[in-house]
């Protein structure tokens, strides 16, 4: 259903856009290629696609939420009074009618109980309350004197397990002789599945101001991101060092290979059981953890770097009468900075991934223990919350990271 | 006395399927302070290996090198090395290029800055010194690459085809810039190059090498780069002897081509 309107919007959109840009009309390089299928330098990522791409996820999620700040909705839950009419049937084979009054009322609503509507014969009317989206089970007939059985809805037969759509729910016969009245669910996702973007913003207020479990926002949050900072770090201060000496001696490369090697393709997820068996749930547990986790990028980023210097430029370092210090110092580093960044970058993400998902197992602070404390209590919009600054932290540090890059090594990729 | 002997060098490759290459066979050649000798040849016949032997990046199995007197067993700023391309370091503007030499050798900065000024004049570059490199032209790099080389004030610059991957009018350019500065520094060239005209135009001294093994075939003395330095380049093409010369390198060129185009048909 979700899919069906995020496919819509996507067509819709872009076949709109395409003509109001026809209709303007473009006169840059690129409008004047004849062929742009297969030429990846005439592929812009158009940026009204992008905004359009994130409104209408905020769309999609509002009108499945029922949320204020989306116009249109989907078809919400059915609230107020719904009911229905039953035959009961005696045992000695008499039938007679009764109306069954539920009211539907919304989570966190004082209900109003029904008025008891009057039965006919000996069926008596019954009444109920029920929250949307959920169901209740009635015993209509205990009220009808002894024995009697429902046989009908709205004048329908009605056999165990049958299913009847009434007004404002379904009811279903339970092999027991109850009826189960489901509440019409309509569309829209209750709040606890996902709660309203509005609901969200509140609660993400709310935790700024007063913090979550003893800690603020800003605590959870900077707690992971020092985490994050001190694997990096270390993994940093080995790694390089360890890249480079792997470039530059056959010793070292053929030592460390087969280790490098061995532990590039195990997920810094998989060590986290052997992590904290040998260093505890704690902080140096999940420094250790980060710090694996960076430790193999930067020494592959380190290595690659310095097995990338043109032998050209070596050659030409030396018969410039540089020492072996200096020429690791002018030529062999700034050559593997370009490298060197790539690979930070690369560990931030995982970095970042990493710790979120140590928090989870274990945490007193951080953005993983936050969602996952949040989970446990059902507070979907704390767990929401969580991870979006999650995702825009982690989008965030890659763009810092990419600004430092151009900033730093403006040469890569010019050699 | 600074001459630069090639003494009897022979350089053969071990493969590691057991095979050898004989890159180099008994080259011998003598060349006195000054002088600037080009080196043609078919590829694979051995031109940068020996240039690097010459740099000290490479031990000849048989034979020496000696500059000065002295032997050579590595590189060393005596022998200044002038590259292809890519060889400048993108991570430094084009001053610090150039006083790259000077600066490991720990030279002041006043006097660094000296050598760098005078030598952006004369390649011609003088407004570029902050510039960086990427940032220039192919044409322009290689001017860099030449001031960097002698910056360190080399005794002998060895040049791998230093002009190879530029266009054919500012390679006529650079010819020429080549030519003023080996006159003006008297400096000691060897420079390889693919193109007969160019070694024609600039060597004083002309080596054609012949490939398998990699020997000496032709040797010549020439008087076109003398003429060069007061004619223009396109007046010495057209003077006495130069188009015949030209013929007959290429045509000695082609000869070799064929036979190892024959000889691998052969081998086939
Ligand atoms: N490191 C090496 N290991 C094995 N063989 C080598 C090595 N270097 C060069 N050779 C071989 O030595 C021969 C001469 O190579 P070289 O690079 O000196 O030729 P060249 O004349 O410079 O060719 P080009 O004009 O294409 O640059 C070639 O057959 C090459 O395959
Ligand atoms: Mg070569």
């Amino acid at each position: 259903m979700v899919l069906v309107f995020y496919v819509a919007i996507f067509v819709v959109s872009m076949l709109v856009w395409g003509r109001i840009k026809a209709h303007r009309g473009r006169h840059d390089f690129t409008s004047l290629k004849t062929v742009t299928f297969g030429d990846e330098s005439a592929i812009q990522p158009d940026r009204v696609a992008s905004v359009i791409s994130i409104l209408s996820v905020f769309l999609i999620w509002g009108a499945f939420t029922g949320s204020s700040i989306v116009p249109l909705h989907v078809p919400g839950p059915f609230v107020g009074e719904a009911g229905f009419t039953y035959t009961a049937r005696a045992p000695e084979g008499a039938e007679a009618e009764a109306e069954v009054r539920v009211m539907v009322h919304e989570a966190g609503v004082a209900p109003v109980t029904p008025e008891v509507p009057e039965g006919s014969g000996f069926a008596k009317g019954d009444a109920a309350v029920v929250q949307a989206w959920r169901s209740v089970l009635l015993r209509p007939v205990e009220n009808d004197g002894e024995g009697a059985v429902v046989v009908a809805i709205n004048g329908q037969p009605i056999a165990v397990d049958d299913r009847v759509e009434v007004t404002g729910g379904t009811v279903t016969l339970t092999p027991r002789g109850a009826l189960n009245f489901q509440a019409a669910k309509g569309w829209q996702m209750e709040p606890i599945w996902l709660p309203a973007p509005e609901a969200v913003v509140a609660r993400f207020v709310e935790i700024a101001t007063n913090g979550y479990q003893n800690t603020s926002l800003w605590g959870h949050l900077g707690a992971s991101l020092a985490r994050v900072m001190a694997g990096f770090v270390l993994g940093s201060i080995v790694g390089i060092p360890l890249g480079y000496a792997m470039g530059l001696s056959g010793w070292f490369r053929g030592w460390f290979d087969p280790i490098v090697e061995f532990m590039r393709p195990v997920p810094p997820l998989a060590l986290i059981p052997l992590v904290i068996i040998w260093f505890g749930i704690w902080e140096t547990g999940k420094v250790v953890l980060l710090f694996l986790a960076a430790l193999w990028i930067m020494t592959i980023a380190a290595r690659s770097g310095v097995s990338g210097v043109k032998l050209s430029k070596i050659h030409a370092a030396y018969s410039l009468g540089a020492s072996k210090a200096q020429i690791l110092r002018h030529v062999i580093i700034p050559n593997s900075l370009p490298d060197i960044f790539t690979g930070a970058r690369v560990a931030m993400g995982v970095c970042w991934g990493t710790v979120v998902a140590a928090e989870l197992v274990a945490a007193q602070k951080g953005a993983g223990m936050m969602i996952i404390a949040a989970s446990k209590f059902q507070l979907t919009d704390i767990v929401v919350m969580g991870i979006i600054l999650i995702g825009i932290i982690g989008y965030g540090i890659d763009i810092l990271m990419r600004m430092a890059e151009k900033r730093l090594v403006p040469w890569k990729g010019r050699g | 006395m600074s001459g630069l002997i090639i003494d009897n060098i022979s350089m053969r490759f071990d493969l590691p399927n057991g095979a050898a290459v004989q890159a180099l066979q008994n080259v011998s050649l003598e060349l006195k302070q000054g002088e600037l000798l080009s080196v043609l040849g078919p590829s694979g016949c051995g031109k940068t290996t020996l240039l690097n032997i010459l740099a000290g990046f490479l031990a000849p199995t048989e034979g020496q090198i000696v500059l000065g007197g002295k032997r050579v067993v590595g590189p060393s700023p005596e022998r200044g090395m002038v590259f292809q391309q890519g060889a400048l370091f993108e991570w430094m503007n084009v001053r610090h290029n150039i006083d790259f030499g000077p600066r490991m050798k720990g030279m002041a900065k006043a006097e660094r800055d000296r050598i760098t000024d005078h030598l952006l004049e004369t390649v011609g570059l003088h407004d570029f010194g902050e510039k960086a490199v990427y940032e220039l032209s192919g044409g322009m790099q290689q001017r860099v690459a030449l001031a960097r080389c002698l910056a360190n004030d080399p005794d002998v610059i060895l040049m791998d085809e230093p002009l190879g991957a530029l266009d054919a009018l500012t390679r006529e350019k650079m010819q020429g810039l080549v030519l003023k500065l080996w006159k003006e520094t008297g400096k000691t060239v060897v420079l390889i190059t693919h193109s007969v005209e160019e070694a024609l135009l600039l060597g004083e001294r002309l080596l054609v090498m012949a490939p398998r093994p990699g020997r000496i075939f032709r040797e010549y003395n020439l008087p076109f780069a003398e003429r060069g330095v007061n004619m223009d380049l396109r007046e010495v093409k057209k003077s006495e002897g130069f188009a015949e010369t030209r013929e007959e390198i290429l045509s000695m060129i082609w000869g070799m081509e064929e036979e190892i185009m024959g000889k691998k048909e052969g081998a086939a």
